[in-house]
Protein backbone atom coordinates (compact mmCIF):
# COMPACT_ATOMS: atom_id res chain seq x y z
CA UNK A 1 0.00 0.00 0.00
CA UNK A 2 2.82 2.60 1.43
CA UNK A 3 4.89 2.90 -1.92
CA UNK A 4 7.47 4.79 0.46
CA UNK A 5 8.86 2.19 2.54
CA UNK A 6 10.74 5.01 4.51
CA UNK A 7 7.50 6.80 6.16
CA UNK A 8 7.17 6.15 9.58
CA UNK A 9 3.47 7.02 9.50
CA UNK A 10 2.56 3.19 9.74
CA UNK A 11 -0.23 4.52 12.01
CA UNK A 12 -1.71 6.37 8.83
CA UNK A 13 -1.97 3.07 6.71
CA UNK A 14 -3.89 0.97 9.07
CA UNK A 15 -6.16 3.34 10.20
CA UNK A 16 -6.48 5.26 6.17
CA UNK A 17 -10.17 4.13 5.75
CA UNK A 18 -11.03 4.79 9.64
CA UNK A 19 -13.87 7.54 10.54
CA UNK A 20 -14.08 8.85 13.76
CA UNK A 21 -17.88 9.45 14.56
CA UNK A 22 -16.31 12.78 16.76
CA UNK A 23 -14.28 13.45 13.31
CA UNK A 24 -17.36 13.03 10.99
CA UNK A 25 -19.92 14.92 13.25
CA UNK A 26 -17.68 18.06 12.67
CA UNK A 27 -17.44 17.80 9.10
CA UNK A 28 -21.16 17.91 8.91
CA UNK A 29 -21.58 20.42 10.70
CA UNK A 30 -18.78 22.27 8.59
CA UNK A 31 -21.10 21.22 5.39
CA UNK A 32 -24.09 22.49 7.28
CA UNK A 33 -22.62 26.04 7.82
CA UNK A 34 -20.86 26.17 4.20
CA UNK A 35 -23.97 25.30 2.30
CA UNK A 36 -25.85 27.90 4.61
CA UNK A 37 -23.80 30.28 3.63
CA UNK A 38 -23.68 29.27 0.06
CA UNK A 39 -27.11 29.39 -0.53
CA UNK A 40 -28.28 32.40 1.83
CA UNK A 41 -27.67 34.85 -0.07
CA UNK A 42 -29.73 34.12 -3.10
CA UNK A 43 -32.01 32.35 -1.16
CA UNK A 44 -33.03 36.11 0.66
CA UNK A 45 -32.56 37.70 -2.59
CA UNK A 46 -35.60 35.61 -4.20
CA UNK A 47 -37.77 36.37 -1.19
CA UNK A 48 -37.89 40.49 -1.07
CA UNK A 49 -39.14 42.58 -3.98
CA UNK A 50 -35.74 43.53 -5.80
CA UNK A 51 -35.86 47.20 -6.33
CA UNK A 52 -33.89 49.20 -9.44
CA UNK A 53 -31.88 50.58 -6.33
CA UNK A 54 -31.22 47.45 -5.37
CA UNK A 55 -30.15 46.08 -8.54
CA UNK A 56 -27.64 49.04 -9.32
CA UNK A 57 -26.35 47.57 -5.44
CA UNK A 58 -26.05 44.04 -7.38
CA UNK A 59 -24.83 44.86 -10.66
CA UNK A 60 -21.42 45.90 -9.20
CA UNK A 61 -21.28 43.39 -6.47
CA UNK A 62 -19.31 40.99 -8.95
CA UNK A 63 -16.42 43.40 -9.22
CA UNK A 64 -16.63 44.35 -5.81
CA UNK A 65 -16.13 41.29 -4.28
CA UNK A 66 -13.27 40.30 -6.51
CA UNK A 67 -11.82 42.78 -5.79
CA UNK A 68 -12.40 42.78 -2.00
CA UNK A 69 -10.84 38.98 -2.17
CA UNK A 70 -7.65 40.86 -4.23
CA UNK A 71 -6.85 43.73 -2.34
CA UNK A 72 -5.50 41.98 0.82
CA UNK A 73 -4.66 38.95 -0.59
CA UNK A 74 -2.06 41.14 -3.15
CA UNK A 75 -1.46 43.84 -0.34
CA UNK A 76 -0.39 40.81 2.24
CA UNK A 77 1.75 39.85 -1.10
CA UNK A 78 5.23 41.49 -2.30
CA UNK A 79 6.77 42.61 -5.32
CA UNK A 80 6.99 38.85 -6.74
CA UNK A 81 2.94 38.93 -6.41
CA UNK A 82 2.29 42.18 -7.79
CA UNK A 83 4.58 41.37 -11.06
CA UNK A 84 3.05 38.30 -11.14
CA UNK A 85 0.14 39.87 -11.22
CA UNK A 86 0.34 42.47 -13.87
CA UNK A 87 1.72 39.87 -16.16
CA UNK A 88 -1.88 38.18 -15.95
CA UNK A 89 -3.49 41.51 -16.28
CA UNK A 90 -1.15 42.16 -19.85
CA UNK A 91 -1.44 38.65 -20.87
CA UNK A 92 -5.51 38.93 -20.59
CA UNK A 93 -6.10 41.95 -22.38
CA UNK A 94 -3.57 41.18 -25.18
CA UNK A 95 -4.77 37.27 -25.33
CA UNK A 96 -8.43 37.27 -23.41
CA UNK A 97 -7.29 33.97 -22.37
CA UNK A 98 -7.80 32.66 -18.75
CA UNK A 99 -5.64 29.60 -19.52
CA UNK A 100 -2.94 31.53 -20.89
CA UNK A 101 -3.12 34.39 -18.47
CA UNK A 102 -3.18 31.93 -15.47
CA UNK A 103 0.22 30.13 -16.48
CA UNK A 104 1.41 33.07 -17.26
CA UNK A 105 1.09 34.36 -14.03
CA UNK A 106 1.98 31.20 -12.46
CA UNK A 107 5.33 31.35 -14.14
CA UNK A 108 5.48 34.93 -13.49
CA UNK A 109 5.17 34.49 -9.38
CA UNK A 110 7.66 31.34 -9.32
CA UNK A 111 10.50 33.07 -11.63
CA UNK A 112 9.92 36.50 -9.86
CA UNK A 113 10.40 34.91 -5.98
CA UNK A 114 13.17 33.17 -7.53
CA UNK A 115 14.59 36.86 -8.71
CA UNK A 116 13.33 39.36 -6.08
CA UNK B 1 -17.00 46.22 -33.37
CA UNK B 2 -20.77 47.04 -32.10
CA UNK B 3 -22.53 43.62 -34.68
CA UNK B 4 -20.91 41.04 -32.44
CA UNK B 5 -22.96 41.25 -28.90
CA UNK B 6 -23.71 38.07 -28.95
CA UNK B 7 -19.88 36.31 -29.37
CA UNK B 8 -19.58 34.55 -26.40
CA UNK B 9 -16.18 35.15 -26.56
CA UNK B 10 -15.80 38.79 -27.32
CA UNK B 11 -16.83 39.85 -23.51
CA UNK B 12 -14.51 42.63 -23.45
CA UNK B 13 -15.74 44.64 -26.58
CA UNK B 14 -19.25 44.19 -25.82
CA UNK B 15 -18.65 45.36 -22.13
CA UNK B 16 -16.62 49.06 -23.72
CA UNK B 17 -19.39 49.56 -25.73
CA UNK B 18 -21.82 49.41 -22.94
CA UNK B 19 -20.39 52.72 -20.68
CA UNK B 20 -20.18 54.33 -23.90
CA UNK B 21 -23.94 55.50 -23.47
CA UNK B 22 -24.32 57.64 -20.46
CA UNK B 23 -26.99 59.75 -18.87
CA UNK B 24 -29.28 57.04 -19.31
CA UNK B 25 -31.67 56.03 -16.92
CA UNK B 26 -31.99 52.66 -17.32
CA UNK B 27 -30.21 49.67 -15.84
CA UNK B 28 -26.75 49.50 -17.40
CA UNK B 29 -26.59 45.56 -16.74
CA UNK B 30 -28.14 43.99 -20.12
CA UNK B 31 -31.02 42.30 -18.26
CA UNK B 32 -31.42 38.96 -19.73
CA UNK B 33 -34.86 37.67 -20.71
CA UNK B 34 -35.83 34.02 -19.68
CA UNK B 35 -35.18 32.84 -23.51
CA UNK B 36 -31.68 34.21 -22.69
CA UNK B 37 -30.75 31.58 -19.82
CA UNK B 38 -31.15 28.12 -20.51
CA UNK B 39 -30.00 24.93 -18.49
CA UNK B 40 -28.37 22.42 -20.84
CA UNK B 41 -25.94 19.81 -21.19
CA UNK B 42 -24.02 22.32 -23.55
CA UNK B 43 -23.81 24.21 -20.55
CA UNK B 44 -22.39 21.69 -18.24
CA UNK B 45 -20.29 20.75 -21.20
CA UNK B 46 -18.86 24.15 -21.71
CA UNK B 47 -18.27 24.37 -17.84
CA UNK B 48 -16.19 21.20 -17.32
CA UNK B 49 -13.77 22.37 -20.68
CA UNK B 50 -13.62 25.86 -19.17
CA UNK B 51 -13.31 24.29 -15.68
CA UNK B 52 -10.87 21.63 -16.09
CA UNK B 53 -7.52 23.59 -16.07
CA UNK B 54 -8.87 25.75 -13.31
CA UNK B 55 -9.44 22.41 -11.65
CA UNK B 56 -6.09 21.13 -12.05
CA UNK B 57 -4.39 24.53 -10.44
CA UNK B 58 -6.75 23.88 -7.87
CA UNK B 59 -5.29 20.11 -7.20
CA UNK B 60 -2.34 22.38 -5.91
CA UNK B 61 -4.77 23.67 -2.72
CA UNK B 62 -5.76 19.96 -2.43
CA UNK B 63 -2.53 18.81 -2.43
CA UNK B 64 -1.55 21.24 0.69
CA UNK B 65 -4.62 20.68 2.00
CA UNK B 66 -4.18 16.89 2.56
CA UNK B 67 -0.68 17.68 3.88
CA UNK B 68 -2.13 19.59 6.20
CA UNK B 69 -5.26 17.12 7.09
CA UNK B 70 -2.49 14.23 7.38
CA UNK B 71 -0.67 16.10 10.05
CA UNK B 72 -3.38 17.21 11.91
CA UNK B 73 -4.29 13.48 12.03
CA UNK B 74 -6.92 12.74 10.04
CA UNK B 75 -7.51 9.94 8.07
CA UNK B 76 -7.41 9.92 4.30
CA UNK B 77 -11.93 8.82 4.71
CA UNK B 78 -11.90 11.71 6.87
CA UNK B 79 -9.88 14.18 4.89
CA UNK B 80 -11.41 12.88 1.59
CA UNK B 81 -15.21 13.35 3.54
CA UNK B 82 -14.24 16.58 4.44
CA UNK B 83 -13.24 18.19 0.96
CA UNK B 84 -16.40 16.36 -0.53
CA UNK B 85 -18.97 17.60 1.49
CA UNK B 86 -17.70 21.12 2.49
CA UNK B 87 -15.65 22.34 -0.95
CA UNK B 88 -14.49 25.44 0.46
CA UNK B 89 -10.56 25.13 -0.01
CA UNK B 90 -9.59 28.50 2.41
CA UNK B 91 -12.37 26.83 5.29
CA UNK B 92 -10.97 23.64 5.22
CA UNK B 93 -7.61 24.33 5.43
CA UNK B 94 -7.74 26.66 8.50
CA UNK B 95 -9.90 24.11 9.49
CA UNK B 96 -7.15 21.65 9.99
CA UNK B 97 -4.94 24.14 11.45
CA UNK B 98 -7.33 24.87 14.10
CA UNK B 99 -7.57 21.01 15.14
CA UNK B 100 -6.17 19.64 18.27
CA UNK B 101 -6.59 16.97 20.82
CA UNK B 102 -9.20 18.14 21.91
CA UNK B 103 -11.03 19.23 19.05
CA UNK B 104 -12.50 22.98 19.70
CA UNK B 105 -15.63 22.00 18.00
CA UNK B 106 -17.30 25.47 18.63
CA UNK B 107 -14.29 27.54 17.41
CA UNK B 108 -13.83 25.66 13.97
CA UNK B 109 -17.40 25.81 12.92
CA UNK B 110 -18.20 29.59 13.69
CA UNK B 111 -14.15 29.96 12.19
CA UNK B 112 -15.76 27.98 8.79
CA UNK B 113 -19.26 29.77 8.58
CA UNK B 114 -16.99 32.93 8.97
CA UNK B 115 -15.19 32.09 6.30
CA UNK B 116 -17.63 30.85 4.06
CA UNK B 117 -19.99 33.61 4.60
CA UNK B 118 -18.40 35.56 1.29
CA UNK B 119 -20.25 32.74 -1.29
CA UNK B 120 -23.85 34.42 0.07
CA UNK B 121 -22.75 37.35 -1.56
CA UNK B 122 -21.22 35.76 -4.57
CA UNK B 123 -24.33 33.42 -5.11
CA UNK B 124 -26.82 36.89 -4.82
CA UNK B 125 -24.47 38.24 -7.65
CA UNK B 126 -25.60 35.51 -9.88
CA UNK B 127 -29.38 36.22 -9.09
CA UNK B 128 -29.82 38.52 -12.26
CA UNK B 129 -29.22 35.15 -14.45
CA UNK B 130 -29.92 32.60 -12.12
CA UNK B 131 -33.57 33.70 -11.64
CA UNK B 132 -34.73 32.02 -14.39
CA UNK B 133 -33.52 28.95 -13.60
CA UNK B 134 -35.97 26.36 -11.13
CA UNK B 135 -34.97 26.34 -7.54
CA UNK B 136 -33.48 22.74 -7.67
CA UNK B 137 -31.39 23.79 -10.37
CA UNK B 138 -30.18 27.27 -8.63
CA UNK B 139 -29.72 25.48 -5.50
CA UNK B 140 -28.37 22.08 -6.77
CA UNK B 141 -25.62 24.54 -9.00
CA UNK B 142 -24.53 26.26 -5.63
CA UNK B 143 -23.66 23.20 -3.58
CA UNK B 144 -20.63 23.15 -5.83
CA UNK B 145 -20.12 26.54 -6.07
CA UNK B 146 -16.25 27.50 -4.99
CA UNK B 147 -14.23 30.58 -5.89
CA UNK B 148 -12.31 29.39 -8.71
CA UNK B 149 -16.04 28.20 -10.22
CA UNK B 150 -18.01 31.11 -9.27
CA UNK B 151 -15.37 33.99 -11.43
CA UNK B 152 -15.64 31.61 -14.16
CA UNK B 153 -19.33 30.96 -14.34
CA UNK B 154 -19.30 35.69 -13.97
CA UNK B 155 -16.96 35.98 -16.64
CA UNK B 156 -19.28 33.17 -19.29
CA UNK B 157 -22.53 34.71 -17.96
CA UNK B 158 -21.27 38.07 -18.65
CA UNK B 159 -20.52 37.38 -22.07
CA UNK B 160 -24.00 36.74 -22.68
CA UNK B 161 -23.91 33.03 -23.28
CA UNK B 162 -26.91 31.82 -21.06
CA UNK B 163 -25.31 28.90 -20.38
CA UNK B 164 -27.05 28.50 -16.60
CA UNK B 165 -25.51 25.18 -16.38
CA UNK B 166 -22.11 26.20 -16.43
CA UNK B 167 -21.57 26.56 -12.71
CA UNK B 168 -23.07 22.95 -12.15
CA UNK B 169 -20.36 21.70 -14.63
CA UNK B 170 -17.15 23.76 -13.76
CA UNK B 171 -17.82 22.56 -10.22
CA UNK B 172 -18.28 19.11 -11.12
CA UNK B 173 -15.17 18.82 -12.62
CA UNK B 174 -13.45 21.19 -9.61
CA UNK B 175 -15.12 18.75 -6.99
CA UNK B 176 -13.59 15.72 -8.60
CA UNK B 177 -9.94 17.22 -8.59
CA UNK B 178 -10.45 18.60 -5.25
CA UNK B 179 -11.45 15.28 -3.79
CA UNK B 180 -8.72 13.48 -5.47
CA UNK B 181 -6.14 15.53 -4.62
CA UNK B 182 -7.04 15.62 -0.91
CA UNK B 183 -6.67 12.06 -1.30
CA UNK B 184 -3.23 12.25 -2.95
CA UNK B 185 -2.11 15.28 -0.25
CA UNK B 186 -2.80 12.73 2.68
CA UNK B 187 -0.97 10.39 0.85
CA UNK B 188 2.04 12.30 0.23
CA UNK B 189 2.58 13.43 4.05
CA UNK B 190 5.27 15.38 4.43
CA UNK B 191 7.33 14.42 1.47
CA UNK B 192 5.94 17.47 -0.54
CA UNK B 193 7.13 20.62 -0.19
CA UNK B 194 5.35 23.82 0.20
CA UNK B 195 2.70 25.02 -2.30
CA UNK B 196 4.68 27.80 -3.23
CA UNK B 197 7.87 26.72 -4.54
CA UNK B 198 5.68 25.71 -8.06
CA UNK B 199 3.63 28.97 -7.78
CA UNK B 200 0.18 26.61 -6.52
CA UNK B 201 -0.30 29.21 -3.70
CA UNK B 202 -0.81 32.01 -6.86
CA UNK B 203 -3.80 30.56 -8.50
CA UNK B 204 -6.45 31.95 -6.78
CA UNK B 205 -4.80 35.32 -7.17
CA UNK B 206 -4.36 34.88 -10.96
CA UNK B 207 -7.87 33.48 -11.46
CA UNK B 208 -9.44 36.77 -9.54
CA UNK B 209 -7.03 39.30 -11.74
CA UNK B 210 -7.76 37.82 -15.17
CA UNK B 211 -11.72 38.33 -14.15
CA UNK B 212 -10.85 41.66 -12.65
CA UNK B 213 -9.90 42.39 -16.08
CA UNK B 214 -13.37 41.01 -17.65
CA UNK B 215 -15.30 42.99 -15.28
CA UNK B 216 -13.81 46.30 -15.42
CA UNK B 217 -16.59 48.05 -17.14
CA UNK B 218 -14.95 51.36 -17.42
CA UNK B 219 -15.41 54.50 -15.26
CA UNK B 220 -18.44 53.65 -13.71
CA UNK B 221 -16.32 51.09 -12.18
CA UNK B 222 -14.03 53.03 -10.84
CA UNK B 223 -15.98 54.02 -7.74
CA UNK B 224 -17.02 51.01 -6.21
CA UNK B 225 -13.98 49.49 -6.96
CA UNK B 226 -11.81 52.07 -5.30
CA UNK B 227 -14.40 52.06 -2.50
CA UNK B 228 -14.52 47.69 -2.14
CA UNK B 229 -10.34 47.78 -2.61
CA UNK B 230 -9.74 50.64 0.36
CA UNK B 231 -12.43 48.93 3.07
CA UNK B 232 -11.19 45.83 2.43
CA UNK B 233 -7.89 46.29 3.07
CA UNK B 234 -8.46 48.63 6.19
CA UNK B 235 -11.11 45.47 7.03
CA UNK B 236 -8.23 42.96 6.52
CA UNK B 237 -6.06 44.90 8.94
CA UNK B 238 -8.44 44.82 11.74
CA UNK B 239 -10.57 41.73 11.66
CA UNK B 240 -9.48 37.98 11.90
CA UNK B 241 -11.05 35.45 9.27
CA UNK B 242 -12.16 36.14 6.21
CA UNK B 243 -15.04 39.49 6.79
CA UNK B 244 -12.70 41.26 4.46
CA UNK B 245 -14.78 40.26 1.40
CA UNK B 246 -18.13 40.17 2.78
CA UNK B 247 -17.28 44.32 4.24
CA UNK B 248 -15.87 45.22 1.08
CA UNK B 249 -18.63 43.93 -0.80
CA UNK B 250 -21.32 45.17 0.98
CA UNK B 251 -19.90 48.58 1.01
CA UNK B 252 -19.46 48.95 -2.61
CA UNK B 253 -22.67 47.89 -3.30
CA UNK B 254 -24.35 50.04 -0.51
CA UNK B 255 -22.82 53.49 -1.82
CA UNK B 256 -24.13 52.02 -5.53
CA UNK B 257 -27.90 51.74 -3.85
CA UNK B 258 -27.54 55.07 -1.94
CA UNK B 259 -25.83 56.99 -5.16
CA UNK B 260 -27.84 55.53 -7.80
CA UNK B 261 -30.97 58.09 -7.93
CA UNK B 262 -28.18 61.36 -8.06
Amino acid sequence: MSTAGATPLESVVPSALSLDPLVVGVILAMTIVTVIAKVGGIWFIRKIEVSERLEAGLTVLPGAVVIAVLGPELAAGGPAEWGAAGVVLVVMWKTESILLALCAGVLGVVAFRAVL
Amino acid sequence: MSANDNDPGDSLSSVSSDHAVDGEPTDPVKTPSDDDVTFRWDGIRAGILTGTPIAIGVGGYGIAFGVLANQAGLSVAEAALMSATVLAGASQIIAVELWADPIPIAAIVATTFAVNLRYSLMGAALQPWFRHLSPTQIYGSLLVMADENWALTMRELKSGSGRGAFLLGSGIVLWLFWVGSTVLGVFAGESVGEPERYGFDFVLAAVFVALAAELWEGKSSLVPWLVALATSIIAANVLPGRWYILIGGLAAAALEVIRHDR
